[in-house]
């Protein structure tokens, strides 16, 4: 600093001197760029080989990855889709065998089916000019528009297929027994949803096929005892096509715009609303009531012995 | 090792191939599924040209199917609602604590095969026959056979009071009435009397409310099966008419 200031008495000195400094202070920069940089790059690539130790990583994943139970237990515990699912879980429960994975394949195809709806609802008008045009031209225009609206529809056939398979697994080995039977009723209210989404959606390509099935469905609310106009005791109690159940499931006398539209509604927001907070309870109820279920365990001696 | 970590297995990573690869594997034959075969889409709705035969989905067509033989609001509003409600019961009318968690025939002989009776017997062989046998005029085709839309089958269906010549409608319904009535007391004392001989234990176990539950639904479930008899056998339309409904 002294030097400095001795130089910055010279007027010409001055600028020597600053051009001097500048030069230094460039070559120390230089000298840094060519010894620091490389050695920092070489320590942050050495540290990349451990990438679970990087800022990114922990900031995502809040816990070490190594193989020990509480580590494992961890990872599912404190990850949101993964908590959902017991950390630990009873080793007959993931034998194909038991299970048939019935229970989980109907709710894969449920995300299946809301991410196809989502897409098919893109492209499609529930009104009477527009819906049936609309398949046309996804079935032929819109790129994978068919393949879309098959997925949709096969998922569809199969969920009902795989809730009653559920069902009928989780009768055979008594699974609805003590502490359960609260949640097998929620199991066939979900198998009722079930079915009331495939049908509202049966409606909405308007044609033949969906149309005379949803006239020949709800003709039976026409003798729904009491609340349908050809019912037992219906046109006793006041009932007339234009105000009975039928009425207000259709939403007219007859299937046509406005049943198109409550379709879609029912299909596309009522019911998998319902349906979706019933699954939550669902899976709530079957990992409060014991997990799945299974026998009391038993151990065998040999087993003690292999599993050391 | 205590037992618990031996039961106890850790969902991640063990539990990895059920949770993860079930999803792939059924996701695959969706796929393939759907790009070897299309979705059925028929011409656009006309209500001036009625499909024959106008079939529900393919679920409902138990329920369909039932309505050969039975009217409207029994086969589509009165037996879906028993279905549903009678499922709901089971678990409150098995009192049987064995088989909780596994498989087994010996230990719940009874309930295992009330169930599979109305569940493989009467909903899926009726869907099996609704989807794969009736054509049009819901007439029975078997399948490979043509579907003749002019085919007339010449059915005289007799009403039960009427092989009585009973005519006046009063009479009609008071032994309508009787009869199902009957069937409900007599069929209740029979399940009665094989019930408590075969599973003494249940008997025991069970509350009246229970025990008189489970005697409706099983009763309600085979009727179903008698009065499909009562019509293939002996063209019987109604057993019961009164005004305002008929069984």
């Amino acid at each position: 600093m002294p030097e400095e200031n001795g130089n910055g008495k010279n007027g010409n000195g001055t600028r020597v001197g600053l051009l001097e400094r500048v030069k230094a202070g460039v070559k120390e920069d230089v000298q840094s760029l060519k010894t620091d940089m490389p050695a920092k790059a070489k320590d942050q690539i050495e540290g990349l080989k451990d990438p679970t130790k990087t800022q990114l990583y922990t900031s995502i994943f809040r816990h070490k990855h190594d193989d020990t139970p509480r580590n494992r237990a961890l990872g599912v515990l404190s990850n949101v889709f993964l908590h959902l699912h017991p950390a630990k879980i009873n080793r007959d429960a993931v034998r194909y065998s038991f299970t048939w994975g019935m229970g989980g394949i109907t709710f894969y195809l449920f995300i299946v089916l809301t991410f196809t709806g989502v897409l098919l609802m893109f492209y499609y008008h529930p009104t009477k000019v527009q819906a049936f045009r609309d398949v046309l031209y996804l079935e032929h225009d819109v790129p994978f528009g068919k393949l879309l609206r098959n997925m949709h529809r096969w998922a569809a056939h199969l969920m009902v297929i795989g809730v009653w398979l559920h069902m009928f697994r989780v009768f055979l080995t008594g699974s609805y027994k003590k502490p359960r039977e609260f949640n097998w009723n929620i199991g066939v209210l979900l198998l009722v949803f079930t079915l009331l989404l495939s049908f509202t959606g049966y409606l909405l390509p308007d044609d033949q096929l969906g149309f005379w099935a949803v006239t020949v469905g709800t003709n039976m609310a026409r003798a729904t005892p009491g609340l349908g106009h050809e019912g037992p005791f219906g046109a006793q109690l006041g009932m007339t096509p234009y105000n009975d159940v039928r009425f207000g499931l259709l939403g007219g006398s007859i299937v046509d715009a406005n049943a198109l539209l409550r379709s879609y509604i029912w299909h596309c927001i009522g019911i998998p609303i319902v349906a979706a907070i019933l699954m939550i309870v669902h899976f709530w109820r079957v990992r409060k009531d014991g997990g799945i279920s299974g026998p009391a365990p038993v151990m065998l001696a040999s087993e003690v012995k292999e599993k050391k | 090792m205590d037992w618990r970590q031996l039961w106890e297995i850790c969902s991640a990573p063990d539990n990895v191939p059920i949770v993860g690869l079930i999803p792939m594997i059924v996701t695959i034959i969706l796929m393939v599924w759907s790009i070897t075969l299309s979705a059925p889409l028929e011409e656009p709705a006309n209500p001036n040209l009625t499909m024959n035969p106008a079939k529900a989905p393919w679920y409902f067509l138990g329920l369909q199917e039932m309505l050969v033989y039975f009217d409207p609001w029994i086969a589509g509003v009165v037996m879906p609602t028993l279905i549903i409600v009678g499922l709901m019961a089971i678990p409150y009318i098995d009192t049987n604590p064995l088989g909780s968690g596994y498989y087994t025939w010996k230990q719940r002989k009874f309930s295992i095969g009330s169930f599979l009776f109305g569940f493989i017997v009467l909903w899926v062989a009726m869907i099996i026959i609704g989807t794969f046998i009736r054509g049009p005029g819901w007439q029975w085709f078997w399948p490979g056979q043509t579907w003749d839309h002019n085919r007339l089958i010449y059915e005289v269906n007799r009403d039960l009071p009427d092989l009585f010549g009973i005519g006046s409608n009063l009479g009609k319904a008071i032994l309508g009435g009787i009869v199902v009535v009957g069937y409900y007391v007599l069929g209740g004392f029979i399940v009665h009397a094989l019930f408590r001989r075969y599973n003494p234990k249940d008997y025991k176990r069970m509350s009246l409310l229970q025990y008189s539950i489970m005697q409706f639904f099983l009763l309600t479930m085979v009727a179903l099966p008698l009065k499909m008899m009562l019509r293939l056998a002996w063209h019987i339309k109604y057993v019961w008419i009164t005004p305002w409904f008929n069984v």
